[in-house]
């Protein structure tokens, strides 16, 4: 930090902080010297570092100083949850001080009347999501609304830089930099790897503020009783162990990577707790207002213990969480980190964690991520690129607000720092997209959604395309859900997506929201169901659930691999394991790549050692397949895990380390990109985000589902007619990017050249059994293998006919 | 492209893995819910979707009808996707329907979408098509055929779900029992109708058969009574 003039805090502030015996905090202070200065700051500090009160400390300052109608500060949170959380905890140092500070809060569930009242007095403190401030921008009063803005607030920045949100944030952002060209930006993050590029992401020119990093966390493993998995990812048999611990704190969040995974452990510690612990139940899909009531319950002390997923990442301090316990592998260490820092929220006294991995992979992955943690080391990606497909959202918006000059709002576009490096021609290529289309064909002159005034300004066709745009906004687009019912007229207990209830036929049992629950009926939106049933339960997955593994922690594992002194800390089970392969094959090495091949059952496995994720792995196996079919080797099949890449063959594959080669990214990539049904899944995302098509609404009519177009269908014929169009390129970018993760199968390819260590087996080699056991749990297709599933499937029911009863 | 045969009232007929059904005793061709000019449709409600959909189902018919010869080919409803669609195919699209009735005698039979014959269009427009024991309509009439009588319809756009290593297939499909076929969307941008749902089950009291349109043949799954639904692997979902 460097030395700055210190900040005045008046009197009445001062005094507040005295009679709840606080001291205002160096970062808080820092920050407020930052706009007294009128300069911005971007404030990086762990959970409970007073971040919240740090950002707003300015501007309820100010407002004390020199009171003012209309809005003063307009603060945005990834959470609709949090803004109202903070605009709750606001009130008291308002209340408290007798400021007269109106604060309100704009989100998806602002009602229509507190909306109008909004409108007719503005709030000087507005709280909302990045949604809700796209859709108040492109209001046509919204140059008039934001003129007096004096500040921004983002908060959990790091949560919204980097995706979707983030990028329509930051082109909001920019907006707004036209409009209140005077507005100072605060943005508060949890520690991240790159806060440079976070300062560039929230606009140059800010202070970075960071706090110390507080105490240390603590963090031990906790191992399942009995033998130690060789697979699996739930963990359940930890469950015993968990509610022990939980038992021994006053209160604990036990993390976990799936719903599907909490709803699990929940029935599983609740067959166990007899002492009837009080245990919660928190995840994206149920009810919010069930999650809200798990919240309180938990902020009040009720609670023994909450199982929650990434749901509880981000959100208000509850202050006296005990210990945090992680089951499963962290993923990432800035996301353990962002986890543990849940629990314990004195920066002075350390967080204390138990990681419980589920399987002996995750056991060096839990250790990995334990030392990543000590070390400080951080992992999270650079910055990417903006989206196309929201850019098209966004200029949409903007046409709806005003109209707009191309040239000027090219300028605006690309002060946003994920667009900074956007071409005029790909600008001009989405705006073509928004006025007609951009298709090579000159079929929709005269379907135009925005046309163009003498002066070459951009404006609506009609009111009907600005509320298209507004019933579309946003840019997370989720599977079809429909509301689980207790009975016809019982509460509401959460969403589960269509494709799971299409399975479920009467009588069916399945867990959800912690209750074993029978499937009665279903209803146009809502899925009807009593509690109880019989038979084994389902349980509904959601799209998208798991993450993989991160690139630091991947390079950890490796490295801890060969380090063998290290492997002191390990579990018996895991030295013994880890000794034996290096007996009986060879360690994966830090920077080469270890490849396996041995027979078995009739067929030849190639297992490799890649270490980069799910996601990469897959594109690999296919990649690799392609080219084992070309050679011969006919290939069957082949699994992904985080850690691993499995292939078997009817024949033995030749020439590794060729197979191998960088070369693999040319024309079979684009082969099999082009017809993956990964770039299906993308271009659905991104057609729904450019508002080419409409929002899947849950349990549309059934005239409205033969009405509808699927993104499938229009993307064979975009592919086939125009394969530059705009759309296909960011469909392309979104995959490479996500989860077809090209970037980290390049990096890998071009670290292991010439570094590819083949080791030939006779059989089976101990680090090979996890990968083995997987097979038949992973699926991935392309619409070839599609056709042999629907082969198989055809012919294995005739052959069943076919046996007399 | 391997067809698959089957008797409905009787009749010989072949379903193609593209979605027609032919009719060889008759040099008959019939195909369903073509929605020519959806596109467009949309991009009149601000929706710009490429508008490629209409040439790209002509297409495909045209070569559906290279292949098969057909004398006569039916058109069985929503043929346009609303009553404005015939006015709107672009040049592409109209030689495409010229090559076609140069080739085969082109019948027209009315849908809801299109209930009006297509103005200044080749082809003849009729409300119904009967031929020996078999009837094709648009829409499958709630009472049963007669004893001995065959129905062909559209209308419902029919889609299956199959189970299969944990994954699920949606495909297009035929449907079909002793006396009803109900045929596939041919049209590009054509939504789908699940074949469980009641509207389709209703049809099908007494369940049937599924034939899913796969790239050069077709799949064949039971289609379980609406009272019996077992799910596993390769059975309906």
């Amino acid at each position: 930090m460097r030395p700055e003039a210190a900040a005045s805090l008046p009197d009445r502030f001062a005094r507040w902080f005295a009679a709840r015996g606080w001291r205002p905090r160096a970062h808080q202070l820092a920050v407020l010297a930052a706009a007294q200065a009128g300069e911005g700051a971007l404030l990086i500090a762990p959970t409970g570092g007073g971040k919240t009160l740090a950002g707003f400390l300015p501007s309820l300052i100010d407002l004390h100083a020199a009171p003012r109608p209309g809005l003063h500060t307009l603060y945005i949170s990834p959470l609709k949850a949090l803004a109202a959380d903070v605009a709750r905890n606001l009130e008291t140092p308002v209340a408290d001080m007798g400021l007269a500070v109106s604060i309100a809060t704009r989100t998806g569930d602002t009602s229509a009347t507190e909306r109008r009242q909004q409108r007719a007095s503005p709030p000087q403190i507005l709280l909302t999501t990045p949604e809700s401030l796209a859709l108040l921008l492109s209001l046509p009063e919204a140059a008039a609304g934001f003129a007096g803005l004096a500040t921004i607030v983002v908060d959990e920045i790091h949560a919204l830089a980097g995706s979707k949100r983030g990028d329509q944030l930051a082109l909001c952002l920019a907006r707004l930099a036209t409009l209140a060209p005077a507005a100072r930006r605060i943005g508060l993050s949890a520690t991240v790897a790159h806060p440079g590029a976070l300062r560039a992401y929230l606009g140059g020119g800010l202070r970075l503020i960071e706090a110390g990093a507080g105490a240390a966390p603590e963090i031990a493993l906790l191992l399942p009783p009995g033998r130690l998995p060789w697979a699996g990812h739930m963990g359940i048999a930890a469950a015993p162990a968990i509610l022990a611990c939980i038992e021994r704190a006053a209160s604990s969040i036990v993390f976990v990577n799936t719903r599907a995974q909490a709803e699990l452990l929940f029935q599983a510690l609740w067959k166990l707790n007899t002492a009837t612990l009080p245990i919660g139940l928190h995840h994206g899909s149920l009810d919010p207002a069930q999650r809200r009531r798990v919240e309180a319950a938990m902020a009040a002390g009720s609670l023994r213990a909450v199982i929650a997923t990434a749901s509880l990442d981000l959100g208000i301090d509850w202050g006296s969480v005990d210990q945090v316990i992680q089951l499963g592998a962290p993923k990432g260490v800035a996301r353990l980190m962002q986890r543990v820092g849940r629990a314990n929220h004195r920066m002075d006294q350390p967080s204390r964690a138990i990681l419980v991995p589920a399987n002996r992979f995750e056991v060096l992955e839990c250790e990995a991520a334990i030392e990543g943690v000590a070390a400080g080391t951080l992992d999270g990606d650079p910055p990417r690129p903006g989206g196309l497909d929201v850019l098209a959202q966004h200029l949409l918006g903007m046409a709806c607000a005003a109209p707009f000059h191309p040239d000027a709002m090219f300028a605006e576009v690309t002060a946003a720092a994920p667009y900074a490096t956007l071409t005029r021609a790909d600008f001009d290529a989405v705006l073509g997209f928004v006025e007609h289309g951009g298709y090579a064909l000159a079929a929709y002159e005269r379907y135009r959604k925005l046309f163009r005034d003498a002066e070459g300004r951009l404006h609506p066709r009609d009111m009907r395309i600005a509320r298209h745009y507004r019933m579309n906004i946003g840019t997370i687009v989720e599977a079809p859900l429909l509301r689980v019912r207790l009975g016809a007229r019982g509460p509401a207990l959460g969403e589960v997506e269509e494709y799971f209830a299409a399975q479920l036929v009467p009588g069916d049992t399945f867990l959800f929201a912690g209750r074993l629950l029978r499937f009665l009926r279903l209803r146009e939106t809502t899925i009807e169901v009593a509690d109880g049933g019989e038979g084994e339960p389902k349980i509904p997955a959601y799209a998208g659930g798991r993450l993989p593994l991160s690139t630091h922690l991947a390079a950890r594992v490796r490295a801890m691999l060969q380090a063998e002194v290290g492997w002191s800390r390990f579990p018996d089970a895991v030295r013994e394991w880890l000794s034996l392969q290096r007996t009986r094959s060879a360690l994966p090495d830090a920077e080469g790549l270890l490849v396996e091949s041995f027979p078995r059952g009739g067929r030849h496995y190639l297992v490799a050692y890649a270490f980069e994720g799910r996601n990469a792995h897959q594109t690999l196996g296919m990649l690799l397949t392609r080219r084992m079919q070309r050679a011969g080797s006919r290939p069957l099949g082949f699994v992904a895990t985080d850690y691993v890449l499995a292939i078997w063959s009817a024949e033995p594959a030749r020439d590794i380390a060729a197979l191998f080669g960088e070369d693999m990214l040319g024309d079979d990539l684009e082969e099999w990109m082009a017809e993956s049904s990964l770039l299906r899944r993308s271009f659905r995302n991104v057609a729904v985000i450019a508002g080419l098509i409409e929002r899947q609404r849950p349990g549309a009519t059934r005239s409205h589902r033969q009405v509808a177009v699927s993104s499938d269908l229009l993307y064979d014929v975009l592919r086939r007619h125009q394969p530059d169009h705009v759309l296909l390129r960011a469909t392309r970018a979104d995959a490479a990017a996500g989860m077809v993760d090209l970037g980290r199968v390049a990096a890998m390819l071009a670290r292991v050249l010439g570094r590819i260590r083949h080791v030939a087996l006779d059989r089976v080699s101990p680090l090979a059994v996890p990968v083995l056991l997987e097979i038949g749990r992973e699926s991935v297709r392309g619409a070839a293998e599609e056709e042999a599933l629907l082969a198989e499937a055809e012919a294995m029911l005739a052959e069943a006919a076919a046996i007399p009863a | 492209m391997t067809p698959a045969a089957i008797r409905l009232a009787g009749e010989a007929l072949l379903l193609d893995p593209t979605g027609g059904v032919v009719w060889p005793a008759r040099r008959l061709l019939a195909v369903a819910d073509l929605h020519l000019e959806k596109a467009t449709a949309a991009a009149e409600r601000g929706w710009l979707l490429p508008p490629w959909d209409s040439a790209a189902t002509l297409a495909r018919l045209a070569a559906l009808i290279a292949r098969h010869r057909p004398q006569t080919v039916l058109a069985l409803g929503d043929s346009f996707h609303d009553r404005r669609g015939a006015a709107r195919l672009a040049p592409e699209s109209l030689h495409l329907l010229s090559v076609i009735a140069d080739a085969a005698r082109l019948v027209w039979i009315a849908g809801n979408h299109d209930p009006a014959p297509p103005e200044g269009l080749p082809g003849e427009a009729v409300a119904c098509w009967r031929a020996g024991p078999l009837c094709f309509r648009h829409q499958a009439s709630s009472a049963p055929p007669g004893t001995g009588l065959g129905e062909i319809s559209g209308h419902f756009h029919p889609k299956a779900r199959i189970a299969a290593r944990g994954a699920a297939l949606a495909r297009r499909c035929f449907v079909v029992d002793a006396r009803r076929l109900l045929l596939p969307a041919f049209g590009s941008y054509a939504g789908g109708l699940d074949v469980r749902h009641p509207a389709i089950g209703a049809l099908f009291p007494e369940g049937g058969a599924t034939f899913l349109l796969g790239a050069a043949r077709l799949f064949n799954f039971p289609l379980p009574p609406p009272t019996l639904r077992i799910q596993a692997d390769g059975i309906l979902l």
